[in-house]
Protein backbone atom coordinates (compact mmCIF):
# COMPACT_ATOMS: atom_id res chain seq x y z
CA UNK A 1 0.00 0.00 0.00
CA UNK A 2 2.84 2.44 0.38
CA UNK A 3 4.23 1.95 -2.98
CA UNK A 4 0.49 2.95 -4.07
CA UNK A 5 0.95 6.03 -1.93
CA UNK A 6 4.63 6.60 -3.62
CA UNK A 7 2.94 6.20 -7.08
CA UNK A 8 0.11 8.84 -6.14
CA UNK A 9 1.27 11.20 -8.95
CA UNK A 10 1.16 8.33 -11.42
CA UNK A 11 -1.99 7.04 -11.12
CA UNK A 12 -3.63 10.40 -10.66
CA UNK A 13 -1.94 11.36 -13.98
CA UNK A 14 -2.75 7.69 -15.63
CA UNK A 15 -6.21 8.30 -14.15
CA UNK A 16 -6.81 11.68 -15.81
CA UNK A 17 -5.03 10.22 -19.21
CA UNK A 18 -7.23 6.93 -19.23
CA UNK A 19 -10.54 9.27 -18.71
CA UNK A 20 -9.65 11.38 -21.77
CA UNK A 21 -8.64 8.60 -24.03
CA UNK A 22 -11.77 6.65 -23.23
CA UNK A 23 -13.42 10.10 -23.37
CA UNK A 24 -12.14 10.79 -26.77
CA UNK A 25 -12.73 7.75 -28.14
CA UNK A 26 -16.27 7.75 -27.42
CA UNK A 27 -17.15 10.95 -29.08
CA UNK A 28 -15.01 11.18 -31.58
CA UNK A 29 -15.45 7.67 -32.56
CA UNK A 30 -19.31 7.63 -31.55
CA UNK A 31 -19.67 10.93 -34.17
CA UNK A 32 -17.51 8.50 -36.77
CA UNK A 33 -19.72 5.20 -35.35
CA UNK A 34 -22.99 7.21 -35.46
CA UNK A 35 -22.34 8.21 -39.23
CA UNK A 36 -21.23 4.64 -40.50
CA UNK A 37 -23.98 2.99 -38.60
CA UNK A 38 -27.14 5.49 -39.66
CA UNK A 39 -25.50 4.62 -43.54
CA UNK A 40 -25.73 0.73 -43.06
CA UNK A 41 -29.05 1.03 -41.64
CA UNK A 42 -30.62 3.59 -44.70
CA UNK A 43 -28.77 1.66 -47.54
CA UNK A 44 -30.14 -1.75 -46.84
CA UNK A 45 -32.45 -3.39 -48.58
CA UNK A 46 -35.97 -1.45 -48.16
CA UNK A 47 -34.29 1.31 -46.30
CA UNK A 48 -35.14 4.85 -47.11
CA UNK A 49 -31.76 5.40 -49.01
CA UNK A 50 -31.27 1.72 -50.23
CA UNK A 51 -28.60 1.27 -52.27
CA UNK A 52 -26.93 -1.89 -52.51
CA UNK A 53 -23.60 -0.97 -53.42
CA UNK A 54 -23.32 1.64 -50.64
CA UNK A 55 -24.19 -0.97 -48.50
CA UNK A 56 -22.10 -3.94 -49.36
CA UNK A 57 -19.04 -1.66 -49.40
CA UNK A 58 -19.62 0.24 -45.97
CA UNK A 59 -20.72 -3.76 -44.33
CA UNK A 60 -17.46 -4.84 -45.73
CA UNK A 61 -15.56 -2.25 -44.10
CA UNK A 62 -16.52 -3.13 -41.33
CA UNK A 63 -16.46 -6.98 -41.09
CA UNK A 64 -13.08 -6.32 -42.48
CA UNK A 65 -11.87 -3.92 -39.45
CA UNK A 66 -13.76 -5.51 -36.53
CA UNK A 67 -12.70 -9.09 -36.64
CA UNK A 68 -9.00 -7.32 -36.06
CA UNK A 69 -8.06 -7.95 -31.93
CA UNK A 70 -7.25 -5.11 -30.81
CA UNK A 71 -3.38 -5.86 -29.68
CA UNK A 72 -2.86 -6.15 -33.16
CA UNK A 73 -4.62 -3.06 -34.41
CA UNK A 74 -2.67 -1.01 -31.84
CA UNK A 75 0.63 -2.11 -33.54
CA UNK A 76 -0.86 -2.01 -37.02
CA UNK A 77 -2.24 1.37 -36.67
CA UNK A 78 1.61 2.74 -36.10
CA UNK A 79 2.57 3.78 -39.48
CA UNK A 80 -0.94 5.13 -39.64
CA UNK A 81 -0.53 7.74 -36.57
CA UNK A 82 2.74 8.93 -38.03
CA UNK A 83 1.13 9.58 -41.14
CA UNK A 84 -1.08 11.83 -39.18
CA UNK A 85 2.12 13.49 -38.05
CA UNK A 86 1.10 11.89 -34.80
CA UNK A 87 4.01 9.90 -33.32
CA UNK A 88 3.73 5.71 -33.36
CA UNK A 89 3.89 5.74 -29.78
CA UNK A 90 2.19 7.46 -26.78
CA UNK A 91 -0.94 8.75 -26.11
CA UNK A 92 -1.34 10.23 -29.31
CA UNK A 93 -1.07 7.21 -31.18
CA UNK A 94 -3.04 5.56 -28.55
CA UNK A 95 -6.48 7.73 -29.33
CA UNK A 96 -5.71 7.38 -33.05
CA UNK A 97 -6.27 3.14 -32.16
CA UNK A 98 -9.22 3.86 -30.01
CA UNK A 99 -10.76 6.00 -32.32
CA UNK A 100 -10.62 3.72 -35.21
CA UNK A 101 -11.76 0.63 -33.20
CA UNK A 102 -14.75 2.48 -31.24
CA UNK A 103 -15.71 3.92 -34.43
CA UNK A 104 -16.18 0.30 -36.44
CA UNK A 105 -17.91 -1.27 -33.39
CA UNK A 106 -20.09 1.78 -32.57
CA UNK A 107 -21.14 1.44 -36.16
CA UNK A 108 -23.22 -1.93 -35.65
CA UNK A 109 -24.09 -0.92 -32.38
CA UNK A 110 -26.20 1.75 -33.99
CA UNK A 111 -26.71 -0.15 -36.93
CA UNK A 112 -28.73 -2.76 -34.69
CA UNK A 113 -31.03 -0.07 -32.23
CA UNK A 114 -32.07 2.02 -35.75
CA UNK A 115 -33.37 -1.40 -36.52
CA UNK A 116 -35.44 -1.07 -33.48
CA UNK A 117 -37.66 1.99 -34.91
CA UNK A 118 -41.02 1.13 -36.05
CA UNK A 119 -40.15 1.26 -40.15
CA UNK A 120 -44.29 3.22 -40.16
CA UNK A 121 -42.68 6.16 -37.71
CA UNK A 122 -40.50 6.94 -41.07
CA UNK A 123 -43.43 6.37 -43.94
CA UNK A 124 -45.55 8.38 -41.46
CA UNK A 125 -42.84 11.44 -41.81
CA UNK A 126 -42.48 10.60 -45.53
CA UNK A 127 -46.30 10.67 -45.94
CA UNK A 128 -46.24 14.34 -44.27
CA UNK A 129 -43.67 15.62 -46.98
CA UNK A 130 -40.68 15.00 -44.89
CA UNK A 131 -37.39 14.57 -46.75
CA UNK A 132 -35.12 11.70 -46.19
CA UNK A 133 -32.19 13.51 -44.80
CA UNK A 134 -35.49 15.07 -42.57
CA UNK A 135 -36.78 12.00 -41.87
CA UNK A 136 -33.08 10.34 -40.62
CA UNK A 137 -32.07 13.41 -39.01
CA UNK A 138 -36.02 14.36 -37.02
CA UNK A 139 -37.46 11.19 -36.76
CA UNK A 140 -34.74 8.30 -37.18
CA UNK A 141 -32.25 9.30 -34.70
CA UNK A 142 -34.73 10.97 -31.73
CA UNK A 143 -37.06 7.52 -32.02
CA UNK A 144 -33.46 5.72 -31.01
CA UNK A 145 -31.92 7.94 -28.42
CA UNK A 146 -32.67 5.96 -26.14
CA UNK A 147 -31.30 2.91 -26.85
CA UNK A 148 -28.83 4.84 -28.63
CA UNK A 149 -27.72 6.36 -25.49
CA UNK A 150 -27.71 2.74 -23.81
CA UNK A 151 -25.30 1.20 -26.72
CA UNK A 152 -22.90 4.25 -26.53
CA UNK A 153 -22.84 3.25 -22.77
CA UNK A 154 -22.27 -0.38 -23.20
CA UNK A 155 -19.28 0.67 -26.26
CA UNK A 156 -17.64 2.71 -23.38
CA UNK A 157 -16.69 0.00 -21.47
CA UNK A 158 -14.93 -1.49 -24.29
CA UNK A 159 -13.49 1.56 -25.20
CA UNK A 160 -11.83 1.41 -21.05
CA UNK A 161 -10.80 -2.11 -21.96
CA UNK A 162 -8.66 -0.39 -24.46
CA UNK A 163 -7.41 1.96 -23.12
CA UNK A 164 -5.60 -0.72 -20.92
CA UNK A 165 -4.52 -2.28 -23.93
CA UNK A 166 -2.53 1.14 -25.41
CA UNK A 167 -0.29 0.68 -22.34
CA UNK A 168 2.03 -1.66 -24.56
CA UNK A 169 3.07 1.13 -27.14
CA UNK A 170 3.38 3.52 -24.06
CA UNK A 171 0.10 5.57 -23.61
CA UNK A 172 0.09 6.82 -20.09
CA UNK A 173 -3.18 4.77 -18.70
CA UNK A 174 -3.58 2.47 -15.85
CA UNK A 175 -3.35 0.22 -18.21
CA UNK A 176 0.35 1.21 -18.07
CA UNK A 177 0.64 1.69 -14.47
CA UNK A 178 -0.60 -1.81 -14.23
CA UNK A 179 2.14 -2.92 -16.56
CA UNK A 180 5.13 -1.50 -15.25
CA UNK A 181 4.46 -1.16 -11.63
CA UNK A 182 2.48 -4.13 -10.78
CA UNK A 183 3.05 -6.94 -12.95
CA UNK A 184 6.93 -6.05 -13.77
CA UNK A 185 8.02 -5.48 -10.21
CA UNK A 186 5.53 -8.30 -8.48
CA UNK A 187 3.93 -5.71 -6.65
CA UNK A 188 -0.07 -7.06 -6.65
CA UNK A 189 -1.27 -4.50 -4.89
CA UNK A 190 -0.77 -2.04 -7.36
CA UNK A 191 -2.42 -3.72 -10.10
CA UNK A 192 -5.28 -3.96 -8.18
CA UNK A 193 -5.69 -0.39 -6.97
CA UNK A 194 -5.09 0.44 -11.11
CA UNK A 195 -8.06 -1.95 -11.72
CA UNK A 196 -10.31 -0.49 -8.88
CA UNK A 197 -9.84 2.53 -10.52
CA UNK A 198 -10.96 1.10 -13.66
CA UNK A 199 -14.09 -0.10 -12.41
CA UNK A 200 -14.80 2.82 -10.58
CA UNK A 201 -14.40 4.90 -14.46
CA UNK A 202 -17.25 2.18 -15.91
CA UNK A 203 -19.42 2.38 -12.63
CA UNK A 204 -19.52 5.93 -13.08
CA UNK A 205 -19.91 6.11 -16.98
CA UNK A 206 -23.25 3.56 -16.60
CA UNK A 207 -24.61 5.42 -14.58
CA UNK A 208 -24.65 8.26 -16.26
CA UNK A 209 -25.60 6.45 -19.59
CA UNK A 210 -28.39 4.63 -17.46
CA UNK A 211 -29.79 7.69 -16.19
CA UNK A 212 -29.41 9.83 -19.44
CA UNK A 213 -32.02 6.80 -20.93
CA UNK A 214 -34.38 6.74 -18.46
CA UNK A 215 -34.76 10.37 -19.33
CA UNK A 216 -35.45 10.00 -22.91
CA UNK A 217 -37.36 6.98 -22.66
CA UNK A 218 -39.04 7.62 -19.74
CA UNK A 219 -38.78 4.63 -18.41
CA UNK B 1 -62.28 16.61 -63.79
CA UNK B 2 -61.70 14.08 -60.56
CA UNK B 3 -59.25 15.27 -57.59
CA UNK B 4 -57.62 11.47 -57.99
CA UNK B 5 -57.23 10.28 -61.15
CA UNK B 6 -55.69 6.75 -61.82
CA UNK B 7 -55.76 5.32 -65.36
CA UNK B 8 -54.50 1.91 -66.41
CA UNK B 9 -52.02 1.89 -62.82
CA UNK B 10 -49.88 -0.91 -62.34
CA UNK B 11 -47.13 -1.67 -59.58
CA UNK B 12 -45.08 -4.41 -59.92
CA UNK B 13 -42.55 -5.82 -57.02
CA UNK B 14 -39.00 -7.49 -57.90
CA UNK B 15 -39.45 -11.21 -57.42
CA UNK B 16 -38.64 -11.96 -53.62
CA UNK B 17 -36.25 -14.64 -54.44
CA UNK B 18 -34.21 -15.32 -57.38
CA UNK B 19 -36.04 -17.02 -60.36
CA UNK B 20 -39.16 -16.38 -58.50
CA UNK B 21 -41.91 -14.43 -60.79
CA UNK B 22 -42.05 -10.31 -60.32
CA UNK B 23 -45.16 -9.54 -57.94
CA UNK B 24 -48.36 -7.63 -59.49
CA UNK B 25 -49.28 -5.51 -56.25
CA UNK B 26 -51.85 -3.61 -58.25
CA UNK B 27 -52.55 -4.54 -61.91
CA UNK B 28 -54.04 -2.26 -64.44
CA UNK B 29 -56.44 0.30 -62.20
CA UNK B 30 -58.71 2.82 -63.30
CA UNK B 31 -60.56 4.53 -60.89
CA UNK B 32 -61.76 8.14 -60.27
CA UNK B 33 -62.35 9.85 -57.16
CA UNK B 34 -64.41 12.92 -56.92
CA UNK B 35 -63.98 15.77 -54.16
CA UNK B 36 -65.59 15.49 -51.28
CA UNK B 37 -66.51 11.71 -51.21
CA UNK B 38 -65.51 8.89 -49.32
CA UNK B 39 -64.58 6.14 -51.08
CA UNK B 40 -63.90 2.47 -49.41
CA UNK B 41 -61.62 0.42 -50.59
CA UNK B 42 -62.11 -3.56 -49.48
CA UNK B 43 -59.85 -6.13 -49.92
CA UNK B 44 -58.50 -9.18 -48.55
CA UNK B 45 -54.89 -8.57 -47.23
CA UNK B 46 -52.45 -9.11 -50.11
CA UNK B 47 -55.29 -7.56 -52.29
CA UNK B 48 -53.09 -4.85 -53.20
CA UNK B 49 -54.74 -2.00 -51.38
CA UNK B 50 -52.15 -0.76 -49.16
CA UNK B 51 -49.85 -0.88 -52.42
CA UNK B 52 -52.66 1.54 -53.82
CA UNK B 53 -52.71 4.53 -51.32
CA UNK B 54 -49.29 4.17 -50.97
CA UNK B 55 -48.92 4.97 -55.22
CA UNK B 56 -51.63 8.07 -54.37
CA UNK B 57 -49.08 10.03 -52.30
CA UNK B 58 -46.09 8.34 -54.22
CA UNK B 59 -44.54 6.52 -51.35
CA UNK B 60 -44.30 3.95 -54.08
CA UNK B 61 -43.54 4.97 -57.56
CA UNK B 62 -46.02 3.30 -60.10
CA UNK B 63 -44.63 1.10 -62.89
CA UNK B 64 -47.03 2.14 -65.26
CA UNK B 65 -49.92 4.26 -66.15
CA UNK B 66 -50.86 7.69 -64.93
CA UNK B 67 -52.11 9.17 -61.55
CA UNK B 68 -53.33 12.39 -60.98
CA UNK B 69 -53.75 14.15 -58.18
CA UNK B 70 -55.61 17.26 -58.43
CA UNK B 71 -54.93 18.05 -61.89
CA UNK B 72 -50.75 16.99 -61.25
CA UNK B 73 -49.32 13.64 -62.90
CA UNK B 74 -47.57 12.69 -59.54
CA UNK B 75 -45.67 9.90 -62.12
CA UNK B 76 -43.57 12.60 -63.29
CA UNK B 77 -42.58 14.49 -60.74
CA UNK B 78 -39.10 13.88 -58.60
CA UNK B 79 -39.00 13.43 -54.82
CA UNK B 80 -38.59 17.31 -53.87
CA UNK B 81 -41.59 18.40 -55.52
CA UNK B 82 -43.75 15.39 -54.31
CA UNK B 83 -42.31 16.13 -50.93
CA UNK B 84 -45.31 19.45 -51.70
CA UNK B 85 -47.44 17.23 -52.98
CA UNK B 86 -47.74 15.03 -49.90
CA UNK B 87 -48.55 18.38 -47.92
CA UNK B 88 -51.75 18.32 -49.56
CA UNK B 89 -52.17 14.46 -48.54
CA UNK B 90 -52.75 13.18 -45.32
CA UNK B 91 -52.31 9.88 -44.02
CA UNK B 92 -53.34 7.73 -41.05
CA UNK B 93 -52.89 4.04 -40.26
CA UNK B 94 -53.28 1.24 -38.53
CA UNK B 95 -50.75 1.10 -36.34
CA UNK B 96 -51.07 5.02 -35.57
CA UNK B 97 -47.25 5.31 -36.43
CA UNK B 98 -47.04 8.54 -33.47
CA UNK B 99 -43.40 9.65 -32.51
CA UNK B 100 -42.64 8.22 -28.96
CA UNK B 101 -40.00 10.72 -28.81
CA UNK B 102 -42.77 13.73 -28.83
CA UNK B 103 -45.32 14.56 -27.01
CA UNK B 104 -49.24 14.69 -28.25
CA UNK B 105 -48.09 18.71 -28.76
CA UNK B 106 -44.86 17.51 -30.71
CA UNK B 107 -46.60 15.34 -33.05
CA UNK B 108 -49.02 17.60 -34.50
CA UNK B 109 -46.41 20.13 -34.91
CA UNK B 110 -44.54 18.05 -36.85
CA UNK B 111 -46.33 18.29 -40.24
CA UNK B 112 -46.27 21.66 -39.68
CA UNK B 113 -42.33 22.27 -39.40
CA UNK B 114 -41.97 20.29 -42.23
CA UNK B 115 -44.27 22.78 -44.53
CA UNK B 116 -42.34 25.61 -42.60
CA UNK B 117 -44.98 26.90 -41.13
CA UNK B 118 -43.78 29.61 -38.68
CA UNK B 119 -43.48 29.18 -35.09
CA UNK B 120 -45.70 31.56 -33.83
CA UNK B 121 -48.69 30.41 -35.79
CA UNK B 122 -48.23 26.96 -34.16
CA UNK B 123 -50.08 27.46 -31.01
CA UNK B 124 -53.23 28.55 -32.94
CA UNK B 125 -53.43 25.76 -35.39
CA UNK B 126 -52.26 22.75 -33.00
CA UNK B 127 -55.02 24.02 -30.12
CA UNK B 128 -57.70 23.93 -33.04
CA UNK B 129 -56.84 20.12 -34.18
CA UNK B 130 -56.83 19.40 -30.78
CA UNK B 131 -60.22 20.77 -29.81
CA UNK B 132 -61.40 19.58 -33.07
CA UNK B 133 -60.38 15.86 -32.27
CA UNK B 134 -61.55 16.09 -28.56
CA UNK B 135 -58.07 15.61 -26.72
CA UNK B 136 -57.26 19.51 -26.49
CA UNK B 137 -56.03 17.97 -22.45
CA UNK B 138 -54.12 15.65 -23.56
CA UNK B 139 -51.98 18.21 -25.51
CA UNK B 140 -48.37 17.22 -22.78
CA UNK B 141 -49.55 13.17 -23.03
CA UNK B 142 -47.25 11.14 -24.49
CA UNK B 143 -48.06 8.79 -27.05
CA UNK B 144 -47.83 5.81 -24.75
CA UNK B 145 -50.07 7.07 -21.93
CA UNK B 146 -53.27 7.16 -24.54
CA UNK B 147 -55.58 4.76 -25.93
CA UNK B 148 -55.79 2.78 -29.00
CA UNK B 149 -58.67 5.46 -29.94
CA UNK B 150 -56.68 8.59 -28.76
CA UNK B 151 -53.50 7.47 -30.12
CA UNK B 152 -55.29 7.48 -33.53
CA UNK B 153 -57.34 10.81 -33.07
CA UNK B 154 -53.94 12.28 -32.66
CA UNK B 155 -53.14 10.55 -35.50
CA UNK B 156 -56.05 12.25 -37.43
CA UNK B 157 -54.85 15.92 -35.95
CA UNK B 158 -51.33 15.06 -37.31
CA UNK B 159 -52.38 14.49 -40.74
CA UNK B 160 -54.85 17.73 -41.01
CA UNK B 161 -52.35 19.97 -39.68
CA UNK B 162 -51.27 21.12 -42.90
CA UNK B 163 -54.69 21.40 -44.41
CA UNK B 164 -54.87 18.96 -46.89
CA UNK B 165 -57.65 17.98 -49.68
CA UNK B 166 -57.50 14.25 -49.28
CA UNK B 167 -57.27 12.22 -46.07
CA UNK B 168 -56.19 8.83 -46.87
CA UNK B 169 -57.17 5.92 -43.80
CA UNK B 170 -54.55 2.88 -44.24
CA UNK B 171 -56.80 0.55 -42.07
CA UNK B 172 -57.43 3.17 -39.71
CA UNK B 173 -59.70 1.21 -37.49
CA UNK B 174 -58.56 -2.30 -37.53
CA UNK B 175 -56.43 -1.98 -34.19
CA UNK B 176 -59.57 -0.80 -32.50
CA UNK B 177 -62.23 -2.44 -30.55
CA UNK B 178 -65.64 -2.21 -32.10
CA UNK B 179 -67.32 1.07 -29.64
CA UNK B 180 -63.55 2.73 -30.28
CA UNK B 181 -63.87 2.51 -34.29
CA UNK B 182 -67.73 3.53 -34.29
CA UNK B 183 -66.06 6.80 -32.51
CA UNK B 184 -63.03 7.46 -34.86
CA UNK B 185 -65.40 6.41 -38.04
CA UNK B 186 -67.39 9.50 -36.85
CA UNK B 187 -64.50 11.36 -36.38
CA UNK B 188 -63.49 11.11 -40.18
CA UNK B 189 -67.06 11.69 -41.01
CA UNK B 190 -67.20 14.89 -39.54
CA UNK B 191 -63.66 15.41 -41.24
CA UNK B 192 -65.46 14.84 -44.67
CA UNK B 193 -68.91 17.07 -43.73
CA UNK B 194 -67.37 20.10 -41.96
CA UNK B 195 -63.80 20.02 -43.14
CA UNK B 196 -64.67 19.53 -47.00
CA UNK B 197 -61.64 16.40 -46.98
CA UNK B 198 -62.02 13.58 -49.28
CA UNK B 199 -61.27 10.56 -47.56
CA UNK B 200 -59.65 6.94 -49.27
CA UNK B 201 -60.40 4.47 -46.54
CA UNK B 202 -58.71 1.37 -46.82
CA UNK B 203 -60.36 -1.56 -44.77
CA UNK B 204 -61.18 -5.57 -44.78
CA UNK B 205 -64.48 -4.43 -42.09
CA UNK B 206 -67.85 -3.97 -44.69
CA UNK B 207 -68.63 -2.23 -41.28
CA UNK B 208 -66.42 0.63 -41.82
CA UNK B 209 -67.52 1.08 -45.45
CA UNK B 210 -70.88 0.71 -44.67
CA UNK B 211 -70.68 2.95 -41.82
CA UNK B 212 -69.12 6.27 -43.32
CA UNK B 213 -67.98 5.27 -47.43
CA UNK B 214 -70.24 7.21 -50.32
CA UNK B 215 -68.57 4.34 -53.04
CA UNK B 216 -67.02 0.68 -52.79
CA UNK B 217 -63.63 -0.22 -54.58
CA UNK B 218 -63.40 -4.32 -54.25
CA UNK B 219 -59.99 -5.01 -54.94
CA UNK B 220 -58.91 -8.85 -55.98
CA UNK B 221 -54.95 -9.52 -56.68
CA UNK B 222 -54.16 -6.24 -57.73
CA UNK B 223 -57.37 -6.09 -59.58
CA UNK B 224 -60.63 -4.04 -59.24
CA UNK B 225 -63.11 -6.28 -59.42
CA UNK B 226 -66.29 -4.20 -58.72
CA UNK B 227 -67.27 -0.38 -57.53
CA UNK B 228 -70.31 1.44 -57.34
CA UNK B 229 -72.25 3.62 -54.70
CA UNK B 230 -72.37 1.95 -51.21
CA UNK B 231 -76.21 0.65 -51.33
CA UNK B 232 -75.77 -1.05 -54.78
CA UNK B 233 -72.98 -2.66 -53.91
CA UNK B 234 -74.62 -4.59 -50.96
CA UNK B 235 -78.47 -4.81 -52.10
CA UNK B 236 -76.61 -6.33 -55.50
CA UNK B 237 -73.04 -7.68 -54.74
CA UNK B 238 -71.91 -9.34 -58.71
CA UNK B 239 -68.86 -10.84 -58.19
CA UNK B 240 -67.98 -13.79 -55.74
CA UNK B 241 -65.54 -11.87 -53.39
CA UNK B 242 -67.98 -8.63 -53.32
CA UNK B 243 -70.30 -11.28 -52.56
CA UNK B 244 -68.27 -12.45 -49.27
CA UNK B 245 -67.41 -9.47 -48.13
CA UNK B 246 -71.42 -8.36 -48.02
CA UNK B 247 -72.27 -11.76 -46.47
CA UNK B 248 -69.77 -10.50 -43.53
CA UNK B 249 -72.35 -8.10 -42.41
CA UNK B 250 -75.86 -9.42 -43.76
CA UNK B 251 -76.87 -13.08 -44.20
CA UNK B 252 -77.75 -13.60 -48.09
CA UNK B 253 -79.38 -17.03 -48.98
CA UNK B 254 -78.38 -19.91 -46.40
CA UNK B 255 -75.13 -21.75 -47.28
CA UNK B 256 -75.28 -25.39 -47.13
CA UNK B 257 -74.16 -25.89 -43.77
CA UNK B 258 -77.17 -23.61 -42.71
CA UNK B 259 -79.64 -25.30 -44.74
CA UNK B 260 -78.43 -28.90 -43.09
CA UNK B 261 -78.86 -27.51 -39.67
CA UNK B 262 -82.36 -25.61 -41.14
CA UNK B 263 -83.99 -28.69 -42.51
CA UNK B 264 -83.55 -30.76 -39.51
CA UNK B 265 -86.18 -28.42 -37.40
CA UNK B 266 -87.58 -26.84 -40.38
CA UNK B 267 -89.17 -29.62 -43.15
CA UNK B 268 -91.75 -27.02 -45.18
CA UNK B 269 -90.74 -25.01 -48.03
CA UNK B 270 -87.70 -23.06 -47.57
CA UNK B 271 -88.29 -19.38 -49.39
CA UNK B 272 -85.30 -16.93 -49.42
CA UNK B 273 -86.78 -13.22 -50.29
CA UNK B 274 -84.44 -10.65 -51.66
CA UNK B 275 -85.44 -6.88 -50.47
CA UNK B 276 -83.64 -4.69 -52.03
CA UNK B 277 -86.12 -1.75 -53.24
CA UNK B 278 -88.28 0.17 -51.10
CA UNK B 279 -90.38 0.28 -53.40
CA UNK B 280 -92.21 -3.33 -52.32
CA UNK B 281 -93.06 -3.63 -48.64
CA UNK B 282 -92.44 -6.19 -46.53
CA UNK B 283 -96.27 -6.53 -45.05
CA UNK B 284 -97.45 -6.71 -48.62
CA UNK B 285 -95.67 -9.61 -49.49
CA UNK B 286 -96.02 -11.30 -46.28
CA UNK B 287 -100.14 -10.87 -47.30
CA UNK B 288 -99.92 -12.50 -49.76
CA UNK B 289 -98.80 -15.70 -48.21
CA UNK B 290 -101.83 -14.92 -45.17
CA UNK B 291 -104.00 -14.27 -47.16
CA UNK B 292 -103.76 -17.49 -48.79
CA UNK B 293 -104.05 -19.84 -45.79
CA UNK B 294 -100.32 -20.25 -45.70
CA UNK B 295 -98.60 -20.62 -42.32
CA UNK B 296 -94.90 -18.91 -41.91
CA UNK B 297 -91.87 -18.81 -39.95
CA UNK B 298 -89.55 -16.54 -40.58
CA UNK B 299 -85.84 -18.79 -39.78
CA UNK B 300 -83.08 -16.84 -41.42
CA UNK B 301 -81.64 -13.52 -42.43
CA UNK B 302 -82.03 -10.35 -41.69
CA UNK B 303 -81.99 -7.02 -42.87
CA UNK B 304 -79.66 -4.03 -43.16
CA UNK B 305 -79.79 0.10 -43.29
CA UNK B 306 -77.60 1.26 -45.72
CA UNK B 307 -77.29 5.25 -46.49
CA UNK B 308 -80.86 5.07 -44.47
CA UNK B 309 -81.90 2.49 -47.08
CA UNK B 310 -83.64 -1.33 -46.34
CA UNK B 311 -82.43 -4.02 -47.81
CA UNK B 312 -81.97 -7.58 -46.65
CA UNK B 313 -82.52 -11.41 -47.05
CA UNK B 314 -85.38 -13.04 -45.22
CA UNK B 315 -85.49 -16.92 -45.51
CA UNK B 316 -89.31 -18.39 -44.58
CA UNK B 317 -90.44 -21.69 -44.22
CA UNK B 318 -93.76 -22.50 -45.79
CA UNK B 319 -96.08 -24.71 -44.26
CA UNK B 320 -99.84 -25.54 -45.50
CA UNK B 321 -101.64 -27.23 -48.14
CA UNK B 322 -99.62 -27.88 -50.61
CA UNK B 323 -101.31 -26.10 -53.76
CA UNK B 324 -101.77 -22.90 -51.98
CA UNK B 325 -97.88 -22.47 -50.63
CA UNK B 326 -97.61 -22.74 -54.83
CA UNK B 327 -99.77 -20.08 -54.84
CA UNK B 328 -97.85 -18.06 -52.37
CA UNK B 329 -94.74 -18.43 -53.85
CA UNK B 330 -96.03 -17.55 -57.08
CA UNK B 331 -97.81 -14.17 -55.74
CA UNK B 332 -94.70 -13.73 -53.47
CA UNK B 333 -91.80 -14.14 -56.48
CA UNK B 334 -93.75 -11.68 -58.95
CA UNK B 335 -93.22 -9.09 -55.80
CA UNK B 336 -89.75 -9.39 -54.82
CA UNK B 337 -86.68 -11.50 -55.88
CA UNK B 338 -86.82 -15.09 -54.29
CA UNK B 339 -84.70 -18.23 -54.09
CA UNK B 340 -85.60 -21.49 -53.22
CA UNK B 341 -83.63 -23.10 -50.76
CA UNK B 342 -83.25 -26.69 -51.28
Amino acid sequence: MDRVWELRSIFLESLWTTIWLAGGGLVIGGLIGLLVGTGLYVSRRGGIVSDRRTNGVLNFVVNFMRPIPFVLLVIALQPVSRWFGISGIGNGQALVAIVFASAFGISRIVEQNLVSVQPGVLEAARAMGASRWKVITTVLLPEALGPLILGFTFALVAIVDMTAIVGITGADSLGKVALTYGLKQFNWTVTAVAILLVILIVQIGQLIGNALARRVMRR
Amino acid sequence: MALIELRGVSKTYPPTRKGGDPVRAVDDVDLSIEAGEIVGVVGYSGAGKSTLVRLINALEPTTSGTLEVDGTDVTTLRERQLQKVRLDIGMIFQQFNLFGSRTVWGNIAYPLEIAKVPKAEHQKRISELLHFVGLADKAHAWPEQLSGGQKQRVGIARALATSPKILLADEATSALDPETTVEVLRLLKRVNTELGITIVVITHEMDVVKTIADRVVVMEEGRIVEQGPVFEIFARPQQPATRRFVSTLVDDVPDEASVVSLRRRHPGRLLTLSFRDESVSQSAVFAEIIGRGVEFELVFGGVEDVRGRTFGHLTLELRGDRAAVDEAVRAVSALVETTEVA
